[in-house]
């Protein structure tokens, strides 16, 4: 209990100090430990999928991102800010932030309890499926439509940031050109933790059925997996016309999108299952879709290709 | 017969081929978005069909799991009339956009080409998700669909002011995704279920769902740019290639509005907000004058094009504090809720011709300064003509369909006694005829025909526009019976 206040206590204070701090640098390092202490909090909460997931995208991939952004602005000259509001402007924006925290903290303790679940649902319905993981029961299943239109929303974004290429850079090499390390702990890490990362990856991938764990989280690690060799000026990215790199991408959806066709022709609803065939199928939309998020959350994180100069 | 998995493959078909459009390539996917779009648009007039003819909404559960566990599709009235007008524009403006996105064969690949066209399809996919999917989380899901894919098409020609525009944009659209996401979680602590259908009947007015549809709604108005939200709006829309324009304008800001109404008279259907209604409309009245006053004073076509779309967007919350103010079922209600989506569906097909055609004229004038596009109607009539009768709808004047749309707003507003919002509607007719008016006679003065570019562009960007436009006329011929169908599956008529 007193563990528990204190690491309420801990997120709070990092959440503030990151929005109060003046260095850009100083709040993306606070923003990243807060997003390891939020996941601290939902280990607590027994959601262990949540915590993985926290931990691999929200602290570690956007942190990657976020410390990217930070070295840019570094180089570019102060943007003029805008004239911030008046005083009577700041004291009516802060009463009407205080009245809407106040409200969804009132109506938070007025919610019902216990709360309404539907974990007893999912527990009686998750047989059918062939799983032990009541998370990948609901994502790959019950709820299979939002996880489905999920990844091609990554891979809409991978379009997304693609279509940001400056002038001139089309079709070339993502990303900044990463300089050369002669020696250094990064060379070394991105030398010796991608074996170990793809063995934990691939574990987490297939424990996903029974245990927590899942494709999200073995992509977020195999996409670091990737990014560290790339950091370290090991190896190149290929050029974003390479047609095996795109098809790469598009494959997982594809398939998850082939057998959810496939459900309705033979069962009548797409998405369904054929009795017997669940647990083998939602395992092979598992592998391809972890291979598709891979490279295209390391294709996010690396970037639109930039021209030669 | 089984019609449920009509409007499941009305999704996953744009879903599909926007998936496949990144292994394409531009040309491939170009090529492909032009085969779907005949497929795309009998969906939607299947799905009409078939609702018109039942008189019920179409369902279909995934993988044959019932709410609240699984989630269910559910296609009524209103998703079949805006299902077919999404496929009828994004059709159109796939047709206009292949002079600009096109890519000849054997030509290499550019940017803008290969973005384009899943961008499209992203959209056509959000939009399609958003009318018929029956649950609030798959409704975020095309919210972000919509976004993602909206955001990029703003700033498809690179410049910096394009760039600043879109990030604002994007700055709004994420506030609103974070509210709507905030009140998702409220909702499903208070309730136990996301699903539509259920929540309008377990909802008994729990504060929690109040408050989330309150902060959900706030976020909603910040991506349909409802005034004083409406800020990002006009660099955005205004910056956009014309193709990109004529779909942000028409659809986009529709998909989180059909939303709105879906909370509002969906989850909410047994619990009437009248106050709150007066003041959604209030902002809506606002939004039609002050619009259609900035309009008015733009200095560039595009500019006030998307100012038009502001004042637009104002009309189709009128029919909140109606339908909040009489019984359900009675004559007003169902006039103030099939004027309220004919408006959308009128704007949309107003709104693209209008942009489409300013879009021509940019091209041809090689700058869209309203002063200097005098000789306009002697060298592209038939564009000045797609304009004049866009504007006709937008101004509601008979027999368009605009003029229905106002028509059924106004007598509502008469008969719910709320006879102020009929002012407002009248005001902002006159204030549209205004600045139509302005483009049309600045377009119809003698200019110098040097000053154009000499080469005409391909006669089917003309044809398109100018087919868009009368579209939004002729739906003022439709008798009133056919939009029976708009009434099919209207929950808050739900015993």
């Amino acid at each position: 209990m007193i563990a528990d206040l204190l690491l309420a206590a801990a997120i709070l204070a990092v959440a503030v100090a990151s929005i109060l701090a003046r260095r850009t640098f100083t709040a993306v390092a606070l923003f990243i430990a807060y997003g390891l202490l939020l996941s601290l909090a939902w280990v607590r909460l027994s959601a262990i999928d949540v915590a993985l997931t926290e931990a691999a995208i929200g602290a570690g991939l956007s942190g990657v991102l976020l410390l990217g952004a930070v070295r840019r602005l570094a180089s570019r000259a102060e943007a003029p800010a805008n004239p911030p509001p008046g005083a009577a402007m700041t004291v009516l924006i802060g009463i009407a932030c205080a009245c809407v925290a106040a409200a969804l903290g009132a109506v938070i303790l007025l919610l019902p309890e216990p709360a309404p679940s539907l974990a007893p649902q999912v527990a009686a319905n998750l047989p059918t499926t062939g799983l032990g993981n009541p998370v990948t029961g609901v994502l790959m299943s019950f709820r299979a439509l939002d996880t489905l239109l999920e990844s091609a929303v990554v891979l809409l974004a991978v379009i997304c940031v693609w279509s940001l290429t400056p002038d001139g850079g089309w079709g070339g090499a993502p990303g900044a050109a990463q300089p050369i390390l002669g020696d250094g702990p990064l060379l070394l890490l991105a030398r010796i933790l991608p074996p170990l990362g793809i063995v934990v990856a691939v574990h987490i991938l297939w424990v996903g059925k029974d245990a927590p764990g899942g494709k999200f989280q073995a992509a977020a690690i195999l996409a670091a997996m990737w990014l560290l060799p790339w950091m370290a000026g090991l190896v190149a990215p290929p050029r974003i016309a390479a047609r095996w790199l795109r098809l790469t991408v598009a494959v997982g959806p594809v398939v998850f999108i082939a057998i959810g066709l496939a459900g309705a022709v033979t069962e009548g609803a797409f998405l369904a299952y054929p009795p017997g065939w669940a647990m083998p199928l939602i395992l092979v939309i598992e592998i391809v879709l972890t291979a598709s998020i891979a490279v295209a959350l390391a294709l996010l994180v690396i970037g639109p290709p930039v021209p030669e100069p | 017969m089984d019609w449920g998995l009509l409007p499941v493959l009305a999704v996953m078909l744009p879903v599909l081929a926007m998936v496949l459009a990144l292994p394409l390539g531009a040309r491939g996917a170009e090529r492909m978005t032009l085969a779907v779009l005949p497929i795309g648009l009998a969906l939607a007039v299947g799905i009409a069909v078939v609702v018109q003819r039942t008189g019920a909404p179409i369902w279909h559960q995934l993988g044959h799991w019932a709410p609240p566990l699984g989630i269910a599709f559910r296609a009524d009235g209103l998703s079949a009339a805006m299902l077919v007008t999404t496929a009828m524009v994004v059709a159109a403006t796939a047709i206009f956009a292949r002079a600009e996105f096109g890519t000849p064969p054997g030509a290499a690949e550019r940017r803008q080409a290969f973005a384009f066209w899943p961008l499209l399809l992203a959209i056509w996919a959000g939009i399609n998700l958003l009318l018929v999917a029956n649950d609030l989380f798959t409704l975020y899901v095309g919210l972000e669909l919509l976004t993602f894919a909206a955001m990029p098409l703003v700033c498809l020609d690179g410049s910096r002011a394009t760039l600043e525009a879109a990030l604002r944009y994007l700055m709004f659209a994420l506030l609103g995704s974070v509210l709507y996401l905030l009140g998702v979680a409220l909702i499903y602590g208070a309730t136990g279920t996301l699903d539509i259908v259920l929540l309008s009947q377990r909802v008994t007015g729990q504060p929690a769902v109040v408050l989330a549809i309150a902060v959900m709604t706030a976020g909603l108005l910040a991506k349909t740019a409802l005034l004083p939200l409406h800020l990002w709006l006009p660099p955005a829309h205004a910056g956009a290639p014309a193709a990109g324009s004529a779909i942000l304008s028409a659809l986009v800001i529709k998909g989180s509005f059909i939303l709105v109404l879906r909370l509002w008279f969906g989850v909410m259907a047994g619990q009437p907000m009248p106050g709150a209604a007066q003041i959604l409309a209030g902002l809506g009245a606002a939004a039609i004058l002050l619009g259609s006053v900035a309009a008015l004073g733009q200095a560039r076509l595009k500019l006030l094009v998307a100012y038009s779309t502001v004042a637009q967007i104002g009309y189709l919350f009128l029919m909140f504090p109606l339908l909040a103010a009489v019984p359900e079922a009675s004559e007003v209600a169902a006039r103030a809720w099939t004027g309220g989506v004919v408006q959308a569906v009128s704007h949309a097909f107003a709104k693209a011709a209008m942009f489409l055609a300013a879009g021509i004229m940019a091209a041809r004038f090689g700058h869209d300064r309203i002063a200097d596009i005098g000789g306009a109607g002697r060298a592209m009539p038939v564009t000045l003509l797609t304009f004049g009768l866009a504007g006709l709808s937008l101004m509601g004047v008979p027999p368009s369909g605009g003029f229905a749309a106002k028509w059924l707003l106004l007598s509502a507003a008469i008969g719910a006694g709320q006879w102020w919002w009929a002012l407002v509607i009248l005001g902002g007719g006159l204030l549209t005829g205004g600045y139509v008016y302005r483009v049309l006679a600045a377009g119809l003065r003698a200019g110098e025909k040097s000053t154009m570019a000499p080469a005409p562009l391909a006669w089917s960007r003309d044809g398109v526009a100018l087919g868009l436009a009368l579209i939004s006329v002729v739906l003022g011929f439709l008798p009133l019976a056919a939009f029976g169908l708009l009434q099919v599956g209207r929950l808050d008529l739900a015993p």
